[in-house]
């Protein structure tokens, strides 16, 4: 069975994010050969639909509004559900970030539908669409079907891979206009946190410090061998606690979720919490002096030993490496 | 003013999952308030300490939930509503959750309500909004600060990592971040107060509301634990040779580098 599926797509930075990309190849398992129509929300955004096509939208649907700069979910809820209405799907996907996590819900409830949160995977078995999902703090997880009607998940970033670009695709872009109004929720301020261009929950290499780190200075060489590696600094709880590092770098249930190829976990015991954000990373190293941490249990290598020495040396031998490369 | 908490018990997961017959076993095991919700009903005594009001909290779930909310009573708490499907629903997920709080709270004048942002154990994070979106209140979820000044509220939210201040007007409905508030623990008068306070059960029936009106519109078909990791290797020797030997394997076994 075909379906028509929508994808919304997110940007940061004057840039799409991965995960909307993903959210489109999500968007086509689902449509099981049906079109797929990715949706740009914004001030000004139209720019982006053609990177959308490149990456498998069949067609791009653009909502451009001055009261849409700001996310609200008053205002992001009336521009997709002009969508909806427009275009009538029967499947939806939004990236499981803030505003997938804060929108989606909204949108389902209007929709009288289901919703199936944080998918990390996708299969069609004897004809029916299953959704994997972690649960208990992502020490198990659930497949989960829809009973009936519409398809509406969210997938979590680093999990379902992008389709790759292909710039030889077309297809049509059209605007949709609406008004935007009687906006409940007023954004009066964005404090920003996190570095510019750096997006934890989608980098490939995360070198992440906790307390064992010591101090703001302490992450330093954390900092230069994520740069060798061209990745980036995380965090656990601890150290954001403990004020080494600003929270926007915490992962774990309450910060990041992320699932990169490579994660250096230094100086972290490994609390539940925290594993919650990072067991799925497809590649763990631990690196502790304590052998009896818990972060070991999820660890694929360990290193015991105090990480201000073992840090710099991974790094020297990264960089030989460069070198050699 | 008239504030509700909506609060799950959960599962503690600091504890082993194990799968028994594809369910969870959940015998013997350890349930707790889901951490996030000890942080919106530390704010919503705070909130009614300083306005004046009531707070109640409303659970939807079985009698064994009474213990969760009789804790809730004792941080202090005024009264606590357990709405219990045991024996009218069998299949649940966040769309009945949130359709039986939703019905429950409809004519009770809600100025204020306060959620979790997300449940430890099931992880959706849909019930809060779901909820406002059925009661047609606006909600600002993730929030690290709440000041309430009449009919107004000013609200920090936590944006991965970024802050956003947001303006609303109540009633309104938010959810708790980490980093709210730091709960406090029950006190023994609060404990002792807390049997003498009202802890009311409702079902279905009181509700207004039949089987066929909650539905759930999804479904478990499947629950396993992840794929036991071998052990990972801990490294020995010299730690500059544990160190090339990691690279090494990085690179030619992991192959991520
Ligand atoms: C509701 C709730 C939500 C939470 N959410 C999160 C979350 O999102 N993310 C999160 O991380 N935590 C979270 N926590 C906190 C979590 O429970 C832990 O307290 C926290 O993760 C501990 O941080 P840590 O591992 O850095 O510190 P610790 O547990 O203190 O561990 C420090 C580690 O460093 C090691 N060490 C010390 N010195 C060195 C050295 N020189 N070299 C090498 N190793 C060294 C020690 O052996 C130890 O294992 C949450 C808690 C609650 C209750
Ligand atoms: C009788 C029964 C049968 C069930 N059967 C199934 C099943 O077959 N499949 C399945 O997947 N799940 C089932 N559940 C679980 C239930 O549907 C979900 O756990 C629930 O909808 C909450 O979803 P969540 O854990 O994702 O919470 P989230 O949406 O992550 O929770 C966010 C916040 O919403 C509030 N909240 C959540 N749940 C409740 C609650 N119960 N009472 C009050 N406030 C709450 C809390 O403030 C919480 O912090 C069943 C539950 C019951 C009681």
């Amino acid at each position: 069975m075909t379906r028509k599926v929508i994808s919304l797509a997110e940007i940061r930075d004057g840039s799409l994010r991965n995960v909307s990309l993903e959210a489109i190849a999500a968007a086509k398992t689902i449509a099981q050969g049906g079109e797929v129509v990715a949706v740009l929300v914004g001030e000004s955004v139209q720019s982006h639909a053609n990177e959308l096509i490149a990456h498998g939208a069949d067609r791009v649907v653009v909502v451009e509004h001055a009261q849409l700069k700001a996310y609200t979910p008053d205002g992001y809820g009336q521009a997709l559900m002009a969508v909806v209405e427009a275009e009538k799907p029967e499947g939806i996907v939004f990236g499981h970030t803030a505003l997938g996590k804060d929108l989606s819900p909204k949108l389902a409830t209007k929709l009288n539908a289901g919703l199936v949160s944080d998918v990390v995977a996708i299969e069609e078995k004897d004809g029916e669409l299953l959704f994997t999902r972690p649960i208990y703090s992502g020490k198990a997880f659930e497949k989960k079907v829809v009973n009936d009607g519409l398809i509406f998940i969210t997938v979590r970033p680093n999990n379902i891979p992008a389709l790759s670009r292909d710039d030889a695709r077309t297809g049509e872009v059209t605007t949709l206009s609406v008004d935007i109004k009687d906006l409940r929720t007023i954004v009066k301020e964005i404090v920003r946190k996190t570095a510019e261009g750096v997006d934890l929950s989608e980098a490939k290499v995360i070198v992440a410090g906790g307390r064992g780190v010591k101090s703001e200075d302490g992450f330093k060489p954390l900092q230069e061998l994520a740069d060798v590696l061209g990745g980036a600094v995380g965090a656990s709880r601890g150290a954001c606690d403990a004020g080494y590092c600003d929270y926007s770098l915490q992962i774990g249930q309450t910060g990041k979720v992320v699932t990169p190829d490579l994660y250096i976990a230094c100086g972290i015991s490994g609390a539940i919490q925290h594993l919650a954000g990072m067991s799925n990373s497809k590649v763990i190293v631990a690196i502790n002096k304590d052998p009896e941490a818990n972060i070991f249990k999820v660890a694929d290598y360990g290193i015991v030993g105090d990480l201000f020495e073992v840090v710099p040396l991974l790094t020297e031998e990264f960089k030989k490496l460069k070198v050699h490369s | 003013m008239n504030i509700f908490v909506l609060m799950k018990r959960t599962f503690d997961t600091e504890e082993k999952i194990v799968i028994n017959n594809g369910k969870v076993n959940e015998e013997g095991a350890e349930f707790i308030i889901n951490p996030y919700d000890e942080y919106a009903i530390e704010e919503a005594i705070q909130v009614r300490d300083k306005v004046g009001g009531e707070v109640t909290v409303v659970t939807v779930g079985n009698e064994d939930a009474e213990k969760e909310l009789r804790t809730a009573l004792a941080m202090g708490c005024d009264k606590a509503v357990l709405i219990n499907l045991e024996d009218d629903v069998e299949e649940s997920d966040q769309f009945t959750t949130a359709k039986v709080l939703a019905e429950y709270l409809k004519d009770k004048e809600p100025h204020l309500i306060l959620a979790g942002n997300v449940a430890i154990d099931g992880g959706s994070g849909q019930v809060g909004p779901r909820v406002a979106e059925l009661l047609g209140i606006p909600y600002v979820t993730t929030i690290t600060k709440l000041d309430i000044n009449g009919d107004k509220a000013t609200v920090v939210r936590d944006v991965e990592g970024d802050e956003e201040v947001i303006e609303a007007s109540l009633p309104l409905l938010v959810t708790a971040q980490q980093g709210l508030n730091e709960p406090r623990y029950p006190s023994l008068p609060g404990i002792m107060k807390a049997k003498k306070k009202p802890l009311d059960e409702v079902e279905l029936d009181d509700l207004d509301l039949d089987e066929d009106d909650v539905v759930a519109k999804t479904k478990t078909v499947e629950i396993f634990l992840p794929p036991k990791k071998e052990a990972g290797k801990i490294l020995q020797g010299e730690l500059t040779d544990q160190v090339k030997e990691l690279v090494t394997l990085l690179r030619t076994e992991a192959k991520v580098i």
